[in-house]
């Protein structure tokens, strides 16, 4: 005799119900999607050259040719943000990653280890939480040029920290776990139980974290390119379009308003996203109870 | 009338899944120096109609359908705000289940006293803060705080769990309340310390002839002290009436059940313990663990099992007792090379396990597995029924891909389960249904040693004889022999051939459980013996009578 | 108490070593040297000019004599500024980043805090969503599109503030503050929202209000203490980025602080004004971050007693 077996929920799907609830953070979802799809495709569907310049055209407001307007050497400014929005994306991104990776590893290594080895992971991280990394980060910029790789490393170093804390976090509240024990008695191999038992149960936060980690950096390289000291030209970001928007705020306003939209609006999108998956993930507002 | 009164009370949670009715149409009475028990299994709705009286309930989810409560002839469920904060803690005080959370740690103990007299609502009854800390020292003194003077200005973590209570009683009755609500005042505490506190409420009720509701899922802990005696389940009450006729001459099929569930006399089954064959013989094990204070930089030792020595006989049933601190868990972990021992030797059926490697150990790992107490962290809440006890077999080689399906399926029938939740996930199941998932994992490799770590505590009292005769089953059919934790002496009486009691890291005393029963030697275990509720109204008030 | 200070201090000196160090031989290992950029100096000036500050000796030498020098309070001459020693200069701008930071450390707890606790006291209703949108809104606008946009509308529009300066006219203190403070601000009021959730779930608040206590005083009394505990682990690094943070909004707004210096000495390479502020700024950060865990450590009573040796 076969009975039917009933389908369980994960957890996973508990959360996607959960996260589709929320029409906030699928805005936000959205959104990014959106810009990632016209940052891939922007040499393509761009509609000026990013060089373009028309200098007996200077800055124009936003009219039926340049939907939002030129900028002071006649350059389109939809394409400028469009191409900017490709270099603040891909450093966000690639700077992301790399928090992550060093983030994830110290933490999962301090966590899984715990003792000795874990209090002298924490304190260097506690001490470099202390630290005046803004400060580092603008001699490595200074000292070593403006180098993009160099730019990526730099800001990872600077956000993995917090990466860090959370993995170590609940690597360690799972270590206690009755779960985990058990599959210690069971006899399985450190690694089977890091495998199966302690990564699926940490990616939550990771995930969370990561999705929260983005403007994070984006605003710091924003802040960088501001300065001078990010993102040089040619090459174009958001914080730079945005450097050469406040030097004539007065006189053509949307040259900052613009670029400045674009960039809170990607903030907002992404920190919408990062909390909605934080509620639908939280194991406490599960069915668990 | 009587000083409470409530009638067809209905309060409803309206959650995202749908309204959940948490009481539907209670009714009952409370009278100065009466003590009314309400009594039922969690999510029987005790706590929510208590709770419901004072506006403590979280509104947005919950919500008072219909009903009315009057205390003095007002009605507590239709007063404003200000009217209600005349009421709280000033006619009617409640003492919470767990001291540790419900005391505020930041603030000192006196400073939380003295805080019902000094807001309080009535101007003419305001007092000075040096008046209210006279008044407070007085009441802790009542309560037997030894050196009230100098206490009254500790912080909560100073106190041990039976002293935070008593300052939550004092607390209570700083206002001279005429009705006190406890909330499963003893439920958080040591068996001993629970005896002490029955006993301090039963007191102090005597002397300021307030009228007491006491909530609790333990039938035993409110025969001795009950005047009156509700019976809820699933929000509705099932019976009610006097003490003595719920106890001795109940008339309804659930408060039936609950008394035949409370484990009660000595093990049925046979003894089938082979003295000659030692399974585990463990000599002089030491696990002690450092504690590292970071504000002093000093390291704290704690000496979890200092030094026992015991033997397990091929096919008993041992059961270890002890409270809260007394190192039973360390120890059961200890002897499974769970946790790092300190000094001392385990072994399994002839063969040293102290110092073998990880590596070493797995074949041995398979013959000892472990239930855990907490069905809700003892399984991956991301694995399904099917791979929580298909990995096991899986990973020690004793199924392959043809043959895990058949294994799994029976090993859920072994265990009583039913073959279409598979593939659900833990949160789907019950508490009792996961510890059913929690055994069916520990069995799966046979092994021949099973240790039982508090595995029916976290579980309402029908599911736990269910999952205690469950266990005695397997034991048989298996021929396992196992090592039973447990704080709860009724639970260890019904299931083990021999017991041992512990305390802080030592065993005090062990024997033939029926005859440690009969004839305890050491005092603690003679004070253990005596501070057990049991769920015969005549014999508790005598015994509660004689502390 | 005073035994966890002084370990903290211990251990911040070799912190405060390697920061030393590392700013040392990373400003040192530049291309180039703080006088190469003005190209119509002849070789030989250049050659005299380093001999002068010593820069033509072996690095470890100078690494040497440099802390040598640090320890009694010399940071040594300003490269840009002849005659002008790099502690006069920090001395100079340090009031008005001192100041900056402060109102705007003022601007951030109290905005935040209150926004924070007032959406906690009614979670997911209009009480909650707005202070929260207004905080998003804050986090999401880096403060060198906040400051710009503040000095559009209420500089140039409006023209109710003054838009440069420190000091110099009344007022012109409020929009740098504003533009600093904001992003913490909101910042703090997600934590603070997020602590006070967490302690009004707690029991000990059920407690309170069962003993009839007024809802503000359950709030103020009872839920704050613990509720805050975020905010005030927030404080170090909030400090930190303060500082950090002073860069721009001193540059916007024409400050005459340490920030816009230090930033004018990285690209100057002015080694020993970079060093000495580098320097200057790490033991403000852990000086605070020290000061901020002892406070910490103090609201909570369990540690404090073991901090003062009852344990």
């Amino acid at each position: 005799m076969t009975t039917v077996e009933e389908q369980g929920t994960s957890l996973w799907r508990d959360a996607w119900i959960k996260l589709c609830k929320n029409y906030l953070a699928l805005l936000g979802l959205a959104i990014i999607l959106l810009l990632c799809l016209v940052s891939l495709l922007t040499p393509w569907i761009a509609p000026y050259g990013y060089e373009e310049q028309n200098l007996l055209l200077g800055a124009t407001p936003p009219s039926a040719a340049h939907w939002l307007g030129t900028d002071i050497f006649g350059r389109d400014m939809l394409t400028r943000i469009m191409y900017g929005g490709r270099v603040s994306l891909t450093v966000g991104f690639i700077a992301t990653a790399v928090a992550l990776v060093i983030g994830v590893l110290w933490g999962a290594v301090a966590g899984f280890v715990g003792g000795r080895v874990d209090a002298v992971m924490m304190r260097i991280v506690d001490i470099m939480y202390a630290l005046p990394f803004m400060i580092f980060i603008v001699l490595l910029m200074v000292v070593f040029g403006r180098n993009i790789l160099l730019l990526f490393l730099a800001i990872g170093a600077v956000e993995w920290l917090t990466m860090a804390r959370i993995v170590r976090g609940q690597v360690m509240n799972l270590r206690k776990q009755e779960f985990v024990e058990a599959a210690y008695s069971l006899g399985l191999s450190q690694w089977t139980i890091i495998r199966r038992h302690i990564i699926p149960n940490t990616l939550g936060p990771v995930i969370v974290y990561t999705t929260l980690t983005i403007p994070s950096v984006m605003l710091l390289e924003a802040f960088l390119s501001f300065l001078g000291l990010g993102i040089q030209p040619p090459q174009s970001s958001w914080g730079l379009l945005i450097n050469y928007g406040v030097e004539t705020m007065e006189e053509y306003p949307w040259l900052l308003i613009f670029p400045g939209v674009t960039l809170s609006l990607t903030l907002f999108a992404l920190n919408f996203l990062g909390d909605g998956l934080r509620d639908a993930l939280d194991p406490r507002t599960s069915k668990d109870q | 009338m009587a000083l409470l009164e409530v009638e067809g009370l209905k309060v409803y949670f309206h959650t995202r899944n749908g309204v959940v009715k948490a009481v539907d149409d209670v009714s009952f009475s409370v009278d100065c120096g009466e003590t009314l028990a309400i009594v039922g299994e969690s999510g029987s709705g005790k706590s929510v109609t208590c709770y419901s009286l004072l506006d403590l309930l979280p509104k947005p989810p919950a919500r008072i359908e219909g009903g009315t409560a009057l205390f003095d002839g007002e009605d507590l469920l239709t007063c404003d705000s200000t009217r209600m904060r005349h009421f709280r803690g000033n006619d009617i005080a409640v003492i919470f289940q767990d001291p540790m959370t419900s005391l505020n740690p930041f603030i000192s103990i006196g400073e939380q006293l003295i805080e019902p007299l000094i807001y309080h609502p009535d101007p003419a009854r305001k007092q000075t803060r040096a008046a209210a800390r006279k008044r407070a020292i007085e009441l802790l003194k009542e309560v037997g705080i030894i050196d009230p003077h100098s206490r009254v200005d500790c912080y909560p973590h100073e106190f041990s769990g039976g002293m935070r209570q008593r300052v939550m009683i004092a607390m209570a009755l700083i206002n001279e309340p005429r009705l006190l609500i406890c909330d499963e005042p003893t439920t958080a505490l040591d068996v001993t310390i629970q005896a002490q506190i029955l006993a301090l409420i039963k007191k102090l009720q005597e002397t300021r002839d307030v009228a007491v509701i006491f909530i609790s899922h333990d039938l035993g802990v409110v025969a001795g002290i009950a005047d009156k005696v509700l019976v809820m389940c699933e929000g509705t009450i099932r019976e009610a009436g006097d003490t003595d006729k719920i106890f001795y001459n109940s008339q309804n099929d659930y408060t039936q059940k609950l008394l035949a569930a409370i484990p009660e006399g000595a093990k049925q089954l046979p003894n089938r313990a082979q003295p000659d064959n030692v399974l585990v013989e463990v000599s002089n094990l030491k696990t002690h663990f450092t504690d590292y204070n970071k504000a002093r930089h000093q390291d704290n030792v704690i000496r979890a099992v200092d030094g026992v020595s015991l033997s397990i006989q091929r096919g008993e049933i041992l059961g270890l007792v002890g409270e809260s601190g007394s190192g039973k868990s360390t120890l059961g972990r200890s002897i499974l090379q769970l946790a790092p021992t300190t000094a001392g030797q385990v072994s399994f059926d002839g063969t040293s396990l102290t110092g073998l490697s990880a590596k070493q150990l797995v074949p041995w790992r398979r013959m000892m597995q472990m239930i855990f107490q907490d069905p809700y962290a003892s399984l991956n809440p991301r694995m399904t029924v099917y791979q929580t006890l298909a990995e096991p077999l899986l990973y020690h080689g004793l199924a392959n891909r043809k043959t895990i399906d058949q294994q799994v399926r029976q090993l859920m029938d072994d265990v009583g389960l039913v073959h279409s939740q598979l593939r659900k996930y833990p949160h789907e199941f019950s508490g009792g249904q996961r510890q059913r998932i929690a055994i069916g994992r520990a069995i799966a490799t046979k092994p021949e040693l099973i240790i039982a770590d508090e595995p029916v505590s976290a579980l309402d009292v029908t599911i736990q004889a269910q999952i205690l005769d469950l266990i005695l089953d397997l034991v048989e059919r298996h021929n396992l022999t196992m090592l039973f934790i447990s704080h709860d002496l009724s639970v260890v009486r019904y299931i083990s051939d021999r017991v041992m009691v512990m305390s802080r890291g030592v065993i005090v005393e062990q024997g033939v459980t029926e005859e440690l029963w009969e004839n305890p030697q050491q005092a603690y275990t003679q004070q253990l013996l005596r501070a057990i509720p049991i769920a015969d109204p005549k014999l508790e008030r005598s015994r509660l009578a004689s502390m | 108490m005073l035994r966890f200070a002084f370990y903290r201090l211990l251990q911040a000196i070799p912190v405060l070593l390697i920061v030393i160090s590392l700013t040392f031989f990373l400003v040192h290992s530049a291309p180039g040297g703080p006088f190469s950029a003005d190209k119509a100096v002849p070789p030989e000036v250049i050659k005299a000019l380093e001999a002068q500050y010593n820069l033509d000796q072996p690095l470890w030498q100078q690494y040497v004599s440099y802390l040598g020098d640090i320890v009694q309070g010399d940071f040594g001459p300003s490269f840009k500024y002849p005659g002008r020693d790099v502690s006069e200069l920090i001395a100079a701008g340090l009031p008005a980043t001192a100041e900056l930071a402060f109102y705007a450390m003022l601007v951030a707890l109290v905005i935040g805090v209150s926004a924070g606790v007032t959406a906690a006291m009614r979670p997911n209703t209009a009480q909650d969503y707005i202070p929260m949108s207004a905080a998003m809104i804050g986090i999401c606008m880096p403060s060198f599109l906040l400051g710009p946009l503040l000095v559009l509308i209420f500089g140039i529009h409006l023209e109710w503030l003054p838009v440069s300066g420190w000091g110099d006219m009344p007022g012109d203190k409020i929009l740098p503050a504003i533009t600093l403070g904001t992003g913490y601000a909101a910042y703090i009021a997600r934590l603070s929202r997020g602590g006070m959730l967490e302690v009004l779930s707690q029991d000990y608040i059920r407690t309170a209000r069962a003993k009839g206590l007024s809802e503000p005083l359950v709030i103020t009394k009872h839920a704050l203490r613990g509720g805050l505990i975020p905010v005030v682990a927030f404080l170090g690094p909030a400090f930190a980025g303060l500082l950090g943070g002073s860069f721009v909004v001193e540059t916007i707004f024409q400050i005459p602080g340490l920030g816009r210096f230090y930033v004018q000495a990285a690209f100057n390479r002015d080694y020993t004004m970079i060093l000495g502020t580098t320097v200057f700024f790490a033991t403000l950060i852990i000086v605070f971050n020290l000061l901020s865990d002892m406070l910490a450590i103090w609201l909570n009573p369990k540690l404090r007693q073991q901090a003062q040796g009852k344990s």
